[in-house]
């Protein structure tokens, strides 16, 4: 009787533990970076038209942001500063003396939805240009149906895939690349640490081990050498062993990539170990869960972010005005202060409109090449340089490193 | 693997086995005295770290929040044997271990709306500074777990053999109906299974948050490795529940030295299988042995 309940129980098991995974895949899709932008309020300067009232039809422009669901932290602030844009804008004439109107859909945080949400905007409401999406996978599902209709798509998240693998015509992005912050990771730990070994401590998830990709490939061309490259899964709760094996082979810094809790075990794991390495963490750890979580263990850890993090940093007067135009203007109308992903909806909005009026038309093709040719455009995340080839728009300058002292972000210069 | 290295790990495999250890104790407690294996025993942990969380935020010390986070998990434990176990007391074996599950993805639900889908922390309980062992580290919390499991399995061997109580429950355990025949109360000792494997898990869950954290997700993986632990020690013995988890905490550990991390959960899923095959009554079950 009880071998029989056992086999039964063996298969209930295994069905379970099917189930527990099913449920645990759908998850990643909302572990965008948290890489801080400053916003700036350009738009409302690149308007020319008097002060009259926009007439004539509205430029349709269409939105999908993840306002409800898991990712709503960084969805409903871009709602809010399209909503409240779409009111400067008007306020100030609109675009090429029409107004403006942004019609925003909200995918929940499903990809499924992004994909249903973008059809109807691009069939039924005929809108000229996409400012899409919140998270990594609803970007990745909806590109192919913004690139066979040739509608231009501003994406507001961070996964590398975006703009590194097909079809990659009609899409710009406006959040530092994943791929950037690992630079800016790897720029620090090569050049103000000035050490050669190196030790990576990755989440097995797609953010992780994307991070964990970028590192080996470009370690070795500033002359770092990975000892040691050990995972974790994103609910491990000790990697004490990891760490062990790590220490095993000497290595002079770590680099953690993922989003917490990992990092933040990792970091108590570090300090009980008595590992007396620097810890260098991703973009994923720019929050103050992170501090909340590791407690004293957070002590000097540094980790790449955008300038908004640390104003002080921006020294270009342009992006300086733009970030405290933006920052006033999201208080005003708010009431709260912005985070970065605030500013990736801002950035997305105004690189459009300035492609906008430098094309004068709100033909596809135009706003395309019109976005390609955009140059030392100030924007919250740094100054955007597009073209033809790139659709990313930021380089490595346009981050800067954060250390966590006395439990508050100070610039590691 | 130098042997400072190897010490660590089996250092932190005891210190993981121990909160598998405390989660097979409690899926053994109630399968001694129903037969039911209850998959919602993780999440019994997970309630406590996240009901201690929130009484230390409404100001209350750390042992309060500890004794409240058991007392509270306890009455969760009681009544949900109560609403969902019982009136299926004389159903199929099967219909009360799929309540069961049903009940873990409604804890978690409950979980993941009350506290967010954020991992929280606690406290350490006295502090964080390592302690060496030889070439080895560990922290004091990690002392707090391992004690606190050396408490439980004491505490409940005294039980078991010492006290009347403890009898019929494991009379309850052989045979209910002979059990009710003699006089025991079988639905009491059902409720008294479920209301002290609560407060053992829950007890393990406060005392883990301070170095692990716990999420509304975190109890699903250290139900599935208690349950893999209590198997391996064999389903029904308290001490070889104790035995499983510290081995499976260990073989993790080591899995992750000598092969690599990737491998870590597998390790314990294929230790499950592999008992279940050589040895189906784990390392301290004994054969049952049915007489006609």
């Amino acid at each position: 009787m009880h071998r029989k309940n056992v086999v039964i129980v063996v298969a209930v098991l295994a069905a379970l533990g099917l189930l527990w995974m099913v449920g645990c895949g759908g998850g990643e899709t909302t572990t965008t970076t948290a890489a801080p932008t400053t916003e700036t309020t350009a738009v409302a300067t690149t308007d020319t038209t008097a002060p009259a009232g926009p007439s004539g039809d509205p430029i349709l422009i269409g939105a999908v942001v993840s306002a409800t669901g898991p990712a709503s932290p960084l969805g409903e602030p871009e709602r809010a500063v399209l909503a409240m844009m779409e009111t400067q804008i008007n306020d100030a004439g609109g675009v090429l003396g029409r107004p403006v109107q942004i019609i925003i859909e909200d995918d929940q945080s499903n990809p499924k939805e992004a994909v249903t949400a973008t059809q109807k905007l691009i069939q039924q409401d005929k809108v000229v240009a996409l400012i899409g999406c919140t998270t990594s996978g609803a970007t990745l599902a909806i590109k192919p149906i913004t690139a066979e209709a040739g509608i231009p798509q501003l994406a507001m998240a961070a996964s590398n895939a975006i703009t590194d693998e097909p079809p990659m015509d009609w899409i710009w992005r406006t959040p530092q690349k994943d791929a950037l912050a690992a630079a800016r990771a790897l720029k620090y730990v090569a050049e103000t640490l000035g050490v050669t070994k190196i030790a990576v401590l990755h989440d097995e998830n797609a953010f992780g081990a994307s991070g964990a990709a970028e590192i080996a490939k470009s370690a070795p061309g500033l002359g770092l050498e990975i000892v040691a490259t050990e995972s974790y899964k994103t609910d491990d709760t000790d990697v004490t062993a990891q760490l062990t094996k790590i220490k095993g082979a000497n290595p002079e810094a770590l680099i953690v990539w993922g989003t917490n809790p990992g990092p933040a075990v990792a970091a108590k794991n570090l300090k009980q170990l008595g590992m007396e390495i620097p810890y260098i963490g991703s973009h994923g750890i720019a929050n103050k869960a992170f501090i909340d979580l590791a407690g004293d263990a957070a002590e000097g850890v540094v980790f790449p972010a955008g300038k908004l993090l640390a104003v002080e940093s921006i020294t270009d007067p342009a992006q300086k005005a733009v970030v405290s135009q933006f920052v006033a203007a999201f208080e005003a109308a708010t009431g709260g202060k912005p985070n970065t992903f605030a500013g990736h909806a801002f950035d997305a909005l105004a690189l459009l409109v300035n492609a906008i009026n430098t094309a004068q038309s709100t033909d596809a093709a135009a706003i395309q090449s019109a976005l390609n040719a955009t140059t030392g455009f100030p924007g919250t995340g740094g100054i955007f340089n597009y073209s033809s080839t790139d659709h990313d728009g930021l380089s490595v300058d346009d981050m800067i490193m954060i250390k966590i002292e006395g439990g508050a972000w100070v610039w590691a210069k | 693997m130098s042997f400072d290295q190897f010490l660590q790990y089996i250092v932190s495999g005891i210190t993981n086995g121990s909160i598998y250890a405390l989660t097979a104790l409690g899926f053994t407690l109630i399968y001694n005295a129903t037969d039911i294996i209850n998959f919602a025993q993780g999440e019994f942990v997970m309630l406590g770290g996240l009901t201690a969380v929130s009484l230390h935020r409404l100001g209350l010390p750390l042992p309060v929040a500890f004794c409240g986070a058991v007392l509270i998990v306890m009455l969760v434990g009681i009544i949900f044997e109560l609403l969902a176990i019982r009136p299926l007391l004389k159903a199929s074996v099967l219909a009360q271990i799929i309540v069961t599950i049903g009940a873990s993805l409604a804890f978690r639900t409950f979980a993941m709306i009350f506290w967010g889908r954020d991992s929280l922390p606690l406290p350490a309980f006295s502090g964080e500074t390592p302690i060496k062992i030889f070439g080895a580290r560990m922290t004091p919390q990690s002392l707090w777990v391992m004690g606190l499991t050396l408490v439980i399995v004491v505490a409940l061997q005294l039980f078991y053999r010492r006290t009347l109580a403890g009898k019929a429950v494991r009379a309850c355990s052989v045979n209910p109906e002979a059990a009710r025949l003699m006089g025991i109360s079988y639905s009491r000792v059902v409720l008294i299974s479920f209301a002290v494997s609560a407060a053992i898990s829950a007890a393990g869950g406060v005392l883990i948050t301070p170095s692990s954290f716990m999420g509304y997700g975190s109890g699903a993986m250290i139900g599935l490795k208690g349950f893999a632990a209590a198997i391996l020690g064999g389903l029904g013995s308290p001490i070889g529940a104790v035995l499983g988890g510290l081995a499976l905490g260990v073989l993790e550990s080591l899995a992750v030295g000598v092969v690599s991390a990737g491998y870590k959960d597998a390790v314990a899923f294929l230790i499950l299988l592999a008992v279940l095959f050589v040895r189906p009554q784990g390392l301290m079950g004994q054969r049952p042995v049915e007489k006609v």
